[in-house]
């Protein structure tokens, strides 16, 4: 049950965690809070439904990236899910931008975008500026998130994993400011900001709040950054103390990969600036079962970016159908659960699990020999059993 | 390796023409090299104490030199190590330290850096490697992580713009890419290493990374024998979790190598059990444990000495003494593979000072 209000929308059941306007709510909107409403979240659909029909951009990208978005095409057609496709191709080889701003065009206009990683030539000079940061920069894709769980049916070194990385995904070191003063000194800004800082934070503790988590730890290395970590640590202390139920406390990032690889089943959910992000989002993925297996999504105020976790191109697997379509597959269930269409994604992602325990299915990153296809044909094959109507494969 | 030995040699000549000043020093055998022995704080002077036991044992040829490295404030009021102390270092070349604790608020800056600006440590060594009887999920590790010490994201340049907005700068220059380059290299042909791995972000950070980067490929022409390879930080980190036999020698700037080598440690069991050398300009070399000083467990016999001691052996191997080296790294690893003597952080419930005997004995029974 909705209540739509100018700016602002009243839900009384919530079920899915949609990025959060930090705008105060007007007064009308307060006074009509009755008894059990959850009105904190502003849950607007994405713009672009038509027909009872979503547009999402789907950007194909480098390596593994477009044979993973034909079978997620192939996937959603299977499943008869309202969603189409709007394909839109960012040739990494052009110098010009004019590619990547249709893209962001295209992302402003639907609202949610499904992308795979495209490739950045890093011997180019400093003019050409990765087109996957200037996508998360321009749309303000403040927080990358990314869920590592231990999969049943895929054996790793440790069990039990369950950690949620929440990265600022916009700012740090990653805000491609350079400068060389003096021939062979070159220096590079990293940036922190008390807003973004404070936003991020936020973010973390309302997911950890919503998600039912009880512990948040901010990575950080304030002991020799004192300044720049310094400000983050303090934002996240400050928001800390507005959300009593949730225990807060940090760990310098290099105690905290020693503690991921010898007992990872301590964290619960981490937030932390760009850069260690990388790194501990790379560590946990790395322990769950690899690249293959990790979903990631970029929320920012009003758009949705989801790809791989880990980002990754696979250049050396492309066009071989021995990529594991695992993790774009899971993120193409988070593009459901955005788009509220639930019941999809929970028949979509029960299929993915029971295929993934199939250790005869498992692909060449997971140790097996199994084929893209094959593991797609069999999600297919596993919704079909269990799932209500689909077109015959 | 040539240099070491051409040191070695050096010292046992000047060595030899000091000897007739020092009346005790005729009791020594020509070839005795000293070393200066930082004790540091909290279990600093037992762990040294079990490692000048153990070389004792072995009958190294070293003399150990302790002194203090209390930060005193020098004339113009910066803060600096006393002078004896760098007056020894500076003579010795070689010292071996023990953790340092570095009081909050104390107005001087660690000690650490403190040494490391003294000296100009500009690589700090790790080698990982996987401990037989200390069992971790990771077995086989062998790499080694050369991290430039001086610059990149430490340089402790930071600035707030306006309130709210701060910038810490990276600083990355030619000559210290190219020279951790040529380090890491000159170690891998010493060390028969077959490759060396430079790791950077250069997607990201195009000109700083691109620079390191270009240096690393620059000196990489020189070494032919070496295989060199690039690998982005992530791909890196996710890499090594899931597989660290494929890596060998990993090179890179300063705040890749803090997070990746305590990583690597952390895959072989932690910070107790890893050893670490800082190589500086002018053959200066400080080798030390980097654990903490683990002030709950001071003076109650409990320390582990394996840091420290894997640290001395590597001293040894750094000065060319690779019999003594060998044969103290072997009854370490066989007192730990035995599990009879471990101490508390290991899964035993055994003193320090018995843990220390084993492996003395051991020694003695090798001979």
């Amino acid at each position: 049950v909705c209540l739509n209000i100018p700016g602002f929308t009243l839900c009384l059941k919530r079920s899915v965690l949609a990025p959060v306007s930090l705008r105060p709510p007007p007064e009308k909107a307060q006074s009509a809070l009755i008894g059990q409403c959850f009105w904190v979240f502003r849950i607007c659909p994405p713009p672009a439904l038509y027909g009872g029909r979503h547009t999402v951009t789907l950007i194909p990208g480098d390596g593994i990236g477009p044979e993973l978005a034909n079978h997620v095409c192939e996937l959603f057609r299977f499943c008869c899910v309202p969603v189409d496709f709007e394909v839109v191709n960012v040739d990494s080889s052009m110098d010009s931008e004019e590619d990547i701003n249709n893209a962001i065009m295209a992302i402003r206009r639907n609202g949610v975008a499904l992308k795979g990683n495209i490739e950045t030539n890093h011997n180019l000079p400093p003019s050409y500026k990765s087109r996957n940061n200037l996508l998360r920069t321009t749309l303000d894709l403040y927080a990358n998130v990314m869920h590592c769980q231990s999969l049943p049916g895929v054996r790793t070194r440790h069990r039990n994993i369950d950690v949620m990385i929440i990265r600022e995904n916009t700012e740090g070191e990653y805000s491609s400011l350079e400068h060389e003063s003096v021939p062979g000194v070159v220096e590079c800004l990293k940036i922190i900001t008390k807003t973004k800082s404070l936003r991020i934070a936020d973010y973390a503790f309302r997911t950890a709040r919503a998600k039912g988590r009880g512990r948040v730890t901010a990575v950080h290395k304030a002991n020799i950054m004192k300044l720049g970590d310094g400000l983050f640590l303090e934002c996240c202390k400050e928001v800390a103390s507005g959300y009593p139920d949730i225990t807060f406390d940090s760990m310098i990032v290099d105690n905290t990969t020693m503690q991921l690889v010898s007992r990872p089943q301590q964290f619960d959910v981490m937030v932390m600036p760009n850069l260690y992000g990388n790194v501990v989002s790379n560590v946990c993925a790395g322990l769950v079962g690899g690249p293959g297996l990790v979903p990631g999504a970029n929320y920012g105020e009003d758009y949705a970016v989801f790809e791989t976790g880990t980002r990754n191109t696979g250049k050396s697997i492309a066009n071989q159908n021995t990529a594991n379509p695992t993790a774009m597959l899971l993120a193409s269930c988070l593009l459901l659960d955005h788009l509220r269409l639930h019941a999809y994604a929970r028949m979509i992602r029960r299929a993915i699990l029971s295929t993934v325990t199939e250790t005869r299915l498992h692909t060449a990153d997971l140790g097996g020999q199994g084929s893209t296809s094959e593991v797609v044909r069999s999600v297919m094959k596993a919704v079909q059993s269990t799932g209500p109507l689909t077109l015959s494969i | 390796m040539a240099g070491c030995a051409w040191r070695s040699m050096l010292s046992q000549v000047v060595g030899g023409a000091k000897r007739p000043a020092l009346s005790s020093a005729a009791f020594f055998s020509r070839g005795m090299q000293t070393v200066t022995l930082i004790p540091g704080d909290g279990i600093g002077p037992e762990i040294s104490s079990a490692v000048m036991k153990i070389f004792e044992a072995a009958k190294a040829p070293i003399r150990w030199e302790e002194r203090n490295v209390t930060a005193i404030k020098g004339p113009g009021g910066r803060w600096m190590i006393p002078p004896d102390a760098k007056e020894s270092m500076d003579r010795n070349k070689i010292g071996l330290k023990g953790p340092l604790k570095t009081p909050i608020a104390a107005g001087h800056p660690s000690m650490n850096l403190l040494l490391r600006k003294t000296f100009d440590l500009y690589a700090n060594v790790r080698p990982c490697i996987s401990i037989e009887g200390y069992k971790t999920p990771y077995t086989n590790v062998d790499l080694v992580t050369i991290r430039e010490n001086t610059e990149g994201e430490y340089s402790g340049i930071e600035h707030v713009i306006v309130e709210g907005v701060v910038q810490s700068i990276k600083l990355i220059t030619e000559d210290a890419s190219r020279r951790i380059a040529e380090y890491a290299f000159e170690y891998a042909r010493n060390n028969q290493r077959s490759s060396v791995t430079a790791v950077h972000k250069a997607n990201i950070m195009r000109m700083s990374d691109g620079l390191f980067l270009r240096k690393c490929r620059e000196v990489a022409e020189g070494y032919k024998d070496i295989k060199f390879t690039e690998m982005y930080l992530d791909t890196v980190c996710l890499n090594m979790v899931q597989d660290p036999t494929q890596f060998d020698v990993l090179v890179m700037p300063n705040l890749y190598g803090d997070i990746l080598s305590d990583l690597c440690a952390g895959l072989i069991g932690g910070l107790g059990v890893t050893p670490s050398g800082n190589i500086g300009a002018n053959g200066v070399a400080i080798f030390e444990s980097v654990h903490g000083t683990a002030p709950d467990i001071a003076g109650l016999d409990m320390a582990n000495p394996t840091a420290l001691l894997l640290s001395a052996v590597m001293m040894l191997r750094h000065m060319g003494l690779h019999d003594y080296g060998n044969k103290i790294q072997t009854a370490c690893f066989d007192t730990i593979r035995d599990k009879k003597v471990l101490t508390k952080d290991l899964g035993g419930n055994s003193k320090c000072s018995e843990f220390t005997a084993d492996i003395c004995r051991r020694i003695q029974d090798l001979d």
